[in-house]
């Protein structure tokens, strides 16, 4: 990139400026609403999976904190939004509000843990703790409803007006608002001071502190907002399917989004919205009535993307148009 | 009231036994050369259906089974050691993640394609199936034979740790990799046979496993995640560590379902949780 780096500021502005491909891409997702207007459910699915995917960005893509559990945030979520409304307050917004409250007061007490360590106790401690809630939410059946799933969820229109209904319209637009809303904020705090030194932690999160910037501090910080993030997706989820189950917690889902943001590629913003799109595009048209053979393409793909396009998809094409863009300079 | 008692503890420290095999050969291979393998019970699983097809397609007897169990995990392992796993020693923890987990999905759903989701029926010899009554207290045949097994396994492996070259060679590239090589240690060869003996004892685990949790392809990723509890509550590379935490955690799984049941394996992910915030290189480990 030949970005003129006079200060740290022009630096971070010359990040912040909109890109007419990001104009395209989010002018892109208002096509289901016309071209595929059966599909609106599969598109707010996908929306929700591009929220979840954003927040393990912003703690794995940014801050390097490689996680199992983060379905753990977006389980609470869930199923915060899902037991209020059982109980007989199904306002959407409010409902959203709190699954991000729970998901961030839970994110919170588990950060201080998660900023401690690297490497496989890291690994070892965000998995544990996926599994601990997982284990939980099975027996506490008289909250949850176990492994049955949360039954008689009832969501109130929104803002009194727009009902949830059958083909998924309510459910698009209020999924794909929210994404935009929460990738917004994402954007701003990564084009940030605070996002830079991010970047500067996960390269070396030793030497972070000695230019300025604690390293536990901000971890603890990210990881929270990250946790609120997959809350609000959790949340979503809840909402337009109205129902939960034990599988919104479980160690698949920590895997599956995972493999969503690899895909597309990490430290991007994009990268999981688009590996979003494609996985569940992919697992609609594939998975069928044998999702065990679904996870074989899943895994070979892993296995190609980790040898040979380390940055994923996104990073591939970034990668491919500096190349094009060098040998055009030099014709 | 101490009947009972001693039961819980003694198939507590079967099932113990049979993670420690299950577990040991990834806690060497992790300390050595920090490579983390998701990938390590799908080995394990391959050895089980080795087993299987051998007993059930060509009737062979258990016994028979269990050394081809042991081999075909440890030469399907070196195979893919040398292709894939070597490419990523320097790589970063997502990678060798990313990389092992996608192994282990292709495993499950080709062990899924093959045989079904099903899980696989295999019938004990006589001997190994009734109990022994020892001081008027009653103990499963199978699991004396499971823990008869690993004690074995335990005592060959610290004398070849501790007593042969190439366990000096091993130990020397456990504690210091970069200052082994730097001796003319062979680090990588040594590191290929250390990964090839520690799938194939995952192989072996997989094979004894069958008759204790049955065997269906999410086996590779029900058990990983307590091999990686044994693994990384034992300490990274140490023998006595994993024994000890595999020990630890089959009791506490085992007595927790006998005396909670409602609690299931909530107990176990929090001795875990709780094990690791204290002490983070594993209750045995240097690092």
């Amino acid at each position: 990139m030949s970005v003129a780096l006079d200060t740290p500021h022009t630096y971070l502005e010359s990040q912040a400026r909109w890109h007419p491909a990001e104009a395209a891409f989010w002018l892109a997702t208002l096509l289901p609403f016309w071209l595929f207007p059966d599909y609106l459910v599969l598109a707010s699915q996908i929306a929700i999976t591009a929220l979840f995917a954003l927040s393990l960005d912003l703690i794995l893509g940014y801050a390097g904190i490689v996680s199992l559990g983060h379905a753990a945030f977006f389980g609470l979520g869930a199923y915060a939004a899902g037991i209020v409304s059982k109980y007989g307050w199904g306002e959407p917004i409010s409902g959203l509000i709190l699954g991000a409250i729970v998901a961030g007061i839970v994110g919170y007490i588990s950060s201080v843990v998660v900023a401690r360590f690297r490497h496989l106790a890291l690994i070892m401690i965000t998995l544990g703790m996926g599994l601990l809630l997982h284990e939980a939410a099975n027996s506490m059946g008289w909250l949850t409803g176990g492994a049955d799933g949360l039954q008689g969820v009832k969501i109130w229109p929104i803002f009194n007006t727009f009902r949830f209904d059958l083909y998924g319209y309510t459910a698009y637009t209020y999924s794909l608002i929210v994404l935009f809303l929460v990738f917004l904020v994402a954007r701003r705090l990564t084009n940030s001071p605070f996002g830079l030194s991010l970047r500067g932690i996960r390269e070396n999160s030793v030497r972070m502190p000695a230019v300025g910037a604690p390293s536990r501090a901000h971890i603890r910080k990210i990881y929270t907002i990250a946790a609120v993030m997959a809350g609000i997706a959790g949340a979503l989820l809840a909402q337009t399917t109205e129902t939960v189950s034990l599988e919104a917690l479980g160690f698949q889902r920590s895997a599956d989004v995972l493999v969503i943001l690899i895909l597309g590629g990490t430290g991007r913003l994009y990268g999981g919205l688009v590996g979003a799109v494609i996985f569940m595009i992919a697992r609609d048209q594939f998975s069928g009535s044998t999702p065990q053979f679904w996870y074989f393409w899943i895994g070979a793909l892993l296995i190609l993307v980790v040898m040979f396009l380390p940055n994923g998809i996104l990073g591939g094409i970034a990668k491919l148009t500096a190349s094009w863009r060098e040998r055009r300079g030099r014709a | 009231m101490i009947g009972p008692m001693i039961g819980v503890l003694f198939d507590g420290f079967a099932y113990g036994m049979l993670l420690f095999l299950l577990s040991v050969g990834l806690s060497v291979t992790l300390g050595m050369m920090n490579f983390v393998n998701l990938a390590h019970c799908a080995f394990a699983m391959l050895g089980g259906y080795v087993t299987v097809t051998l007993m059930n397609s060509f009737n062979w007897p258990f016994f028979a089974t269990l050394p081809f169990a042991f081999l075909a995990a440890a030469l399907v392992s070196i195979v893919f050691e040398r292709l894939l796993y070597r490419r990523l020693y320097g790589a970063s923890d997502l990678d060798q993640v990313l990389l092992t987990i996608g192994l282990a999905f292709v495993a499950v759903a080709v062990a899924a394609y093959v045989y079904g989701t099903i899980q696989q029926p295999v019938t004990m010899p006589g001997y190994l199936r009734g109990s022994v009554t020892i001081f008027g207290l009653t103990f499963g045949a199978y699991r004396l034979f499971l823990v008869g097994i690993a004690l074995v396994v335990t005592l060959l492996l610290v004398g070849m740790l501790e007593y042969t070259r190439f366990g000096a060679t091993v130990r020397a590239a456990v504690d210091n990799q970069r200052m082994a090589r730097g001796l003319g240690i062979n680090v990588d060869g040594a590191f290929a046979l250390t990964f090839a003996l520690g799938s194939g004892l995952a192989g072996l685990g997989g094979a004894l496993a069958i008759e204790i949790v049955g065997l269906d392809p999410s086996f590779a990723f029900t058990y990983l995640i307590y091999v990686l509890i044994v693994v990384s509550v034992g300490g990274l590379g140490s023998i006595g560590g994993s024994f000890a935490a595999a020990t630890l955690i089959g009791i506490s799984d085992v007595a927790g379902k006998y005396y909670v049941p409602h609690l299931g394996a909530f107990l176990i992910y929090l001795v875990m949780v709780v094990l690791l915030m204290w002490r983070p290189a594993g209750l045995f480990g240097k690092r």
